[in-house]
Formats: structure tokens, C-alpha cells, sequence
């Protein structure tokens, strides 16, 4: 009750001095403005390219393995070159996989490249055109939205067949049905027996602008001689680790490697992207958090010398408060809750703003969202400025000698 | 009964190289419901006498006794405390909060005593009511003429019900009409039984006490006491526990 009555008057005497010296708190919250709209839109970019990035890669399973010739990640110049010599991974392999690995609920050996497709007189040029087998339904995590994947009988080499991606259908059939229709790829003909549901994009590549076609038929066609990248589907997540080691063991035999030779394909699993990816956001989290604290850092300093002003200038009236009954806490209160609350309106006018420009940012530049922890943060962190940098100030106001504080002019 | 004492008593300061003795091992006895003027030219001590006896300061030495409570060793938390429950200080300047209104301003005192809001109002309106400024309770200090601020002021002083009203050069900035107006306000308080000390250098504000207290370069010059009308006085010996009852008993 007390407590609730010194914070009420508290806010009330800060609201007071605010009004009278309204020139001079906006330039000091100006500060607090600045520094709290770049944390936040720092946080929000951040956000919002995680969000779009982990909505991106979930479209690769998290049980899939890529058995392919490079490693994805953390490779060194030197690695690249070690890894352009190791032979490419075939159709053969990728069939004596499926055959052997028991762990696996689906293999299905994959290679793509882009290419032009044809559709009576229209052409759509740069096309992802795939090679695979019935597998890649399973392993890839694409649905088909009309009509029916490839069928293994058509995966073997029997009448020439393709389901198309979303962009494809409409960039090339547009009104017209296209389930039934022929495609030419390499004036070869594809009876057009799929239409796979929208998958959006991933990092600023369309997933809809492709072609998938029996990998018998891209060989030679598309391709002479691929490098087969081989997506294998585990059926238990928690087998995830020996399903991995069945795998390479598998491929070290179909190779025949000895034992001291080191593995000539690599193994890469989506969670590795997930990690490259916090890696390199989180650099640049902390690279950017820490120079947009800066901001707030002076923004901090200006509330700091605002408030000594404020305290000298007050001088008297914190006389008579002390000659009154006021004690130590009391003062100290009034000028935290003060400098809270020049920092908290700052906070709040910061969010303000970045919450307009992000959503700019985010309809015409990339993804950011304003999250409610964002949003929580940076108040708190605009009232711990505020008690931070009004800490010496009312400090030095609490401790004054109320004798000299009524001398003074 | 008696309201303070004060036993041997100093102040020194240091200024720079130099230490002053703003007083010198003065005693003193006030009781309850007096009305004392504390007088002397400026560098007396009467500043300092007073910022003692109003708890704003603690002695270099000796001892000062307020209702019966040891001051002397209280630290700044508990001195704060003692002058919210026991002292109501009235200024020269009035020190009232110039953004807030009356009735807000006489409700500080009670806001740091912890008084819940309803009874603060009440007591508040209460006091201004003492002092006759019912109709402008909403009115800042700066929609107020000087003798209404120092209304103001001697309302918050009231609030709390202290054990002391405290007056520094109370009519100092005001017209002598509106000054007079002022100390026939504390002539009525002291009727009323309060316990009032006044602060000042002007002859005709002290006269209204009925006890004049006199100081010269930190010591007790004359302590006068007035009775039914005519004046009576022991000259100023700085004896230890001087008391004024015994003084008027002397004399018929």
C-alpha cells in the first residue's frame, strides 16, 4: 500500500517534470528511440530470417541422408580439392545401396540439372529438371497435388513420364489442364502424369520451377554421365545414428575401401544446414547486437546526463521533500522511476517504429517479424537502461544533505 | 511538559582550513505548547540552532532530546522519519512544489508517512481548512498570492499533527499586511495548543512569541520569557537545562 502510493506519487512527479521540460525529454528520450528501433529491427531481421529459413529447410527431412560426392559444409579450399577427386557416385551404387542397407525405408538416387522444357509452341528455359525413381516421393517430402507421382514400372523405363512443379504448371499449361499432356525436354517427350503441391522457396530459389523424370531416362538425355546424389529416408528417427553408420559401411564396402583408406563420398544430413545456418546468424547477431547497443549505449548516456541536470536543478525541491519526511529511498525512487520512465516511453516509441519498418522491411526487402519476446526484451532493456543510467543521478539526489539542498538557489 | 531539550550542544564546520563554531555547547529547554522566537544577527547560529532542533542536522556534541527521543545518534533514514511524525517546517520561501496544487502539496508529508489516499485527502482538506483556504485547493502555488502559498505551507506543515511547527523568516517575503496576517494565523495555532518556534530577525515578528531567545556568535545571549501581558526576562547565562518555568515561578 505504501509502496504502491511513493511509486504512484513517484510517476506523478516524473510525468510533471516531463511535461515542463518537454523540449528537453524528447531529445533526451531521442537517445533511447534511436538505439531501442536498432536492437529491435536488428532482433526482428534475425527472426524473421531464421523463421523463413527453418520453414525452408523442413521441406528436407530431418530423418533423409545425402550420400553425394562434396560435403556441404565447413570445407577448406583443400577439401575441395581432395573431394574433386573422388569418383562419382553412380546408379550402380546407388541401386547396391538399396539393395543392402536395412535401416533404410526408401533410396531413391537423385541428379538434376536445368535445362529448357517445351509445351507446344511455349518454352520455359531454365528449368530444374530431376532424375529419380518412384523413391523420391518418400525421401524428398514432395506431394502431389493432382494426378500421381512417378510409378516404379515407370521409373524402370517404361513409357516416358514427368510430374511438374507448381511454376511449371502454370508458366507453361496456364488455363489448361496439363495432366495428359506431352512435354518435350531434349525433343524427347514426357506424358505429363503429375502435378506436385506448391513448395514455395529456398534461399531465393523457386522449388516449383521443376520437372522430375525417371532417372533412366535423364541419363543420356540431360545428362551423359551424372554425379548421383543419393537420398536415403530413415524410417526410425531414434536409429537415426546406427542407420548412418549402416549407410557409410555399406558404401565403404559397394567401394571397396580398406579399412585405413579414408571415405571418398560424405554423408550430409539436414540438420548440418540448420547448424551452418545458426552459425552464421549468430555472428551476425552478435556482431550486430553489439554495435546497435551501442546506440543505446549513448542513448543511456544522454538519460544519465539529463538526469544530473535534472537533479541539480532540483536541488531545492529535493530539500524540502527530505525537510518533509522524505527518506534516502524515497528520492532514490522518485528520480529511477523517473529515468524509467523517460526510457520506457522512449522504449515504446522506439517499438513503435521499428514495428512500422519492419513491416516495410519485411513486404519488400526480406522477412522480419516482431516476436512478443522481441517486443518484452527491449521494453526491459529500455527500463534497465533507464535504472541503470538514472542510477548515479538519484544516488547522488538521495544522498544530499537536506540543509544544503534548502540553501540552495 | 517538555517538548526538547538540548544538553551542551555544538556545531562545528569545517571550512577548508578553518573550523567554525556555528555554536557553542548551548542548552536549552523547550516545553510543550510554547511559542518562542529564536532571534540574533546573521552568523549567530540561529540557522543552525534551528536546522538542529529540526532534525535536518545532528550536533558535533551533546545531546538533543525530541519528546522524549534521543536525536543526536539517528542516522538520515531515522531523522527523516522524526521530522515526517514530529516537525512541520514552514519556510521563508514557502518550498512548495510549484507543479503540483494545494491539496496535493499538503499532502506530501502523509504520502511519506504512508497514509492511505482517502485519509491523506481528508486530513488534507482538513488542514487547509485550518487555514482558511477551502475554495482553492486546486490552484498551483503560481495561481496563489504569497500570503496563500505561505497558507499552503503552514497546512503541510500542520498535516501530520507534529509536535513542532518550525518557522524560518515565515513573513520574509511577504508585505507586512499579508506577513501580520501570517503570525495572527500562528497567534490562533498556538492557542490552539501548538508548539511553535519562529525564526527571525525582525523585532515586531518575535514579539508575537512569548519567548524570546537571543543569539550571538553560537551562544545564548538572552532568553526572555513574557508574561500576562508584561515582559519579563533572565539575562542569558548559558547554564545547563535553563528552564523557563522555574523563570517565570521567580519572578511575581
Amino acid at each position: 500500500m505504501k509502496f504502491v502510493a511513493e511509486i504512484n506519487e513517484s510517476l506523478g512527479i516524473s510525468w510533471n517534470a516531463l511535461r515542463a521540460n518537454k523540449m528537453r525529454s524528447v531529445l533526451a528520450t531521442l537517445g533511447i528511440v534511436i538505439g531501442i528501433v536498432t536492437v529491435t529491427l536488428m532482433g526482428a531481421a534475425i527472426n524473421g530470417l531464421n523463421q523463413a529459413f527453418i520453414r525452408n529447410v523442413s521441406a528436407l527431412g530431418a530423418d533423409v541422408f545425402y550420400v553425394s560426392r562434396f560435403k556441404w559444409f565447413n570445407n577448406t579450399y583443400e577439401d575441395w580439392v581432395s573431394m574433386r577427386k573422388r569418383p562419382k557416385i553412380t546408379l550402380a551404387e546407388s541401386d547396391a545401396l538399396a539393395r543392402q542397407l536395412t535401416l533404410a525405408d526408401a533410396v531413391a538416387p537423385t541428379a538434376d540439372n536445368e535445362d529448357s522444357v517445351k509445351y507446344k509452341n511455349r518454352s520455359a528455359s531454365s528449368v530444374d529438371v530431376v532424375g529419380t525413381t518412384e523413391a523420391y516421393l518418400q525421401t524428398s517430402g514432395v506431394d502431389v497435388a493432382q494426378g500421381r507421382f512417378l510409378t516404379a514400372a515407370d521409373a524402370r523405363g517404361g513409357q516416358p513420364t514427368c510430374v511438374i512443379g507448381n511454376d511449371v504448371a502454370t508458366n507453361l499449361f496456364r488455363a489448361d489442364p496439363p495432366l495428359g499432356e506431352r512435354i518435350k525436354i531434349e525433343d524427347q517427350s514426357f506424358l505429363v502424369v503429375g502435378v506436385l503441391e506448391k513448395q514455395g522457396t529456398m534461399f531465393g530459389y523457386s522449388l516449383d520451377n521443376r520437372v522430375v523424370i525417371p532417372l533412366r531416362q535423364y541419363i543420356g538425355l540431360v545428362e551423359r554421365n551424372p554425379g548421383i546424389d543419393i537420398q536415403v529416408k530413415v524410417g526410425d528417427l531414434a536409429h537415426l545414428d546406427e542407420a548412418r553408420e549402416e549407410l557409410r559401411q555399406v558404401m565403404r564396402r559397394i567401394r571397396h575401401l580398406r579399412p585405413n583408406q579414408p571415405d571418398n563420398f560424405s554423408i550430409n544430413q539436414q540438420d548440418e544446414i540448420v547448424k551452418w545456418f545458426h552459425n552464421q546468424t549468430a555472428t551476425i547477431a552478435v556482431i550486430g547486437l553489439f554495435v546497435t547497443s551501442l546506440a543505446l549505449f549513448v542513448g543511456g548516456i544522454g538519460i544519465m546526463n539529463i538526469m544530473f541536470v535534472s537533479v541539480v536543478e532540483r536541488t531545492r525541491e529535493i530539500g524540502v521533500r527530505k525537510a518533509i519526511g522524505a527518506k534516502r529511498r524515497n528520492i532514490l525512487l522518485q528520480f529511477l522511476i523517473e529515468s524509467a520512465g523517460v526510457c520506457l516511453m522512449g522504449g515504446l516509441i522506439g517499438l513503435g517504429i521499428a514495428w512500422v519498418i519492419s513491416l516495410a522491411v519485411s513486404k519488400w526487402l526480406f522477412p522480419a517479424t516482431l516476436s512478443v519476446t522481441i517486443v518484452t526484451l527491449s521494453l526491459l532493456v529500455s527500463l534497465l537502461t533507464g535504472v541503470i543510467s538514472g542510477f548515479l543521478p538519484a544516488w547522488r539526489a538521495a544522498r544530499m544533505d537536506p540543509v544544503e539542498a534548502l540553501r540552495s538557489e | 511538559m517538555r517538548l526538547i531539550l538540548l544538553q551542551n550542544i555544538s556545531r562545528r564546520y569545517q571550512m577548508g582550513a578553518e573550523t567554525v563554531h556555528a555554536l557553542r555547547d548551548v542548552s536549552l529547554e523547550i516545553q510543550r505548547g510554547e511559542y518562542v522566537a529564536i532571534m540574533g544577527p546573521s552568523g549567530s547560529g540561529k540557522s543552525t540552532l534551528m536546522n538542529l532542533i529540526g532534525c535536518l542536522d545532528t550536533p558535533s556534541a551533546g545531546h538533543y532530546g525530541l519528546n522524549g527521543v534521543s536525536i543526536s545518534d539517528m542516522d538520515d533514514n531515522q531523522l527523516a522519519e522524526i521530522r515526517n511524525r514530529e516537525i512541520g517546517f514552514v519556510f521563508q520561501t514557502f518550498n512548495l512544489l510549484a507543479r503540483s496544487n494545494a491539496l496535493h502539496n499538503v499532502e506530501l508529508p502523509l504520502i511519506y508517512a504512508g497514509i492511505p489516499a482517502e485519509e491523506r485527502r481528508h486530513l488534507a482538506l482538513e488542514a487547509l481548512a485550518q487555514v482558511g483556504l477551502t475554495d482553492r485547493i486546486h490552484h498551483k502555488p503560481n495561481e496563489l498570492s504569497g500570503g496563500q502559498r505561505q497558507r499552503v505551507a503552514v497546512a503541510r506543515a500542520l498535516v501530520n499533527k507534529p509536535s513542532l511547527l518550525l518557522a524560518d523568516e515565515p513573513t520574509g517575503n511577504l508585505d507586512s499586511r499579508t506577513g501580520a496576517e501570517i503570525m495572527a494565523l500562528f497567534d490562533d495555532l498556538s492557542r490552539k495548543g501548538n508548539t511553535i518556534i519562529v525564526v527571525t530577525h525582525e523585532e515586531d515578528i518575535a514579539k508575537h512569541a512569548r519567548r524570546i531567545i537571543r543569539l550571538r556568535d553560537g551562544l545564548i545571549a538572552s532568553d526572555e520569557q513574557k508574561v500576562e501581558g508584561q515582559e519579563s526576562s533572565v539575562e542569558g547565562k548559558t547554564s545547563p537545562a535553563l528552564d523557563p518555568r522555574l523563570s517565570t515561578l521567580d519572578r511575581p
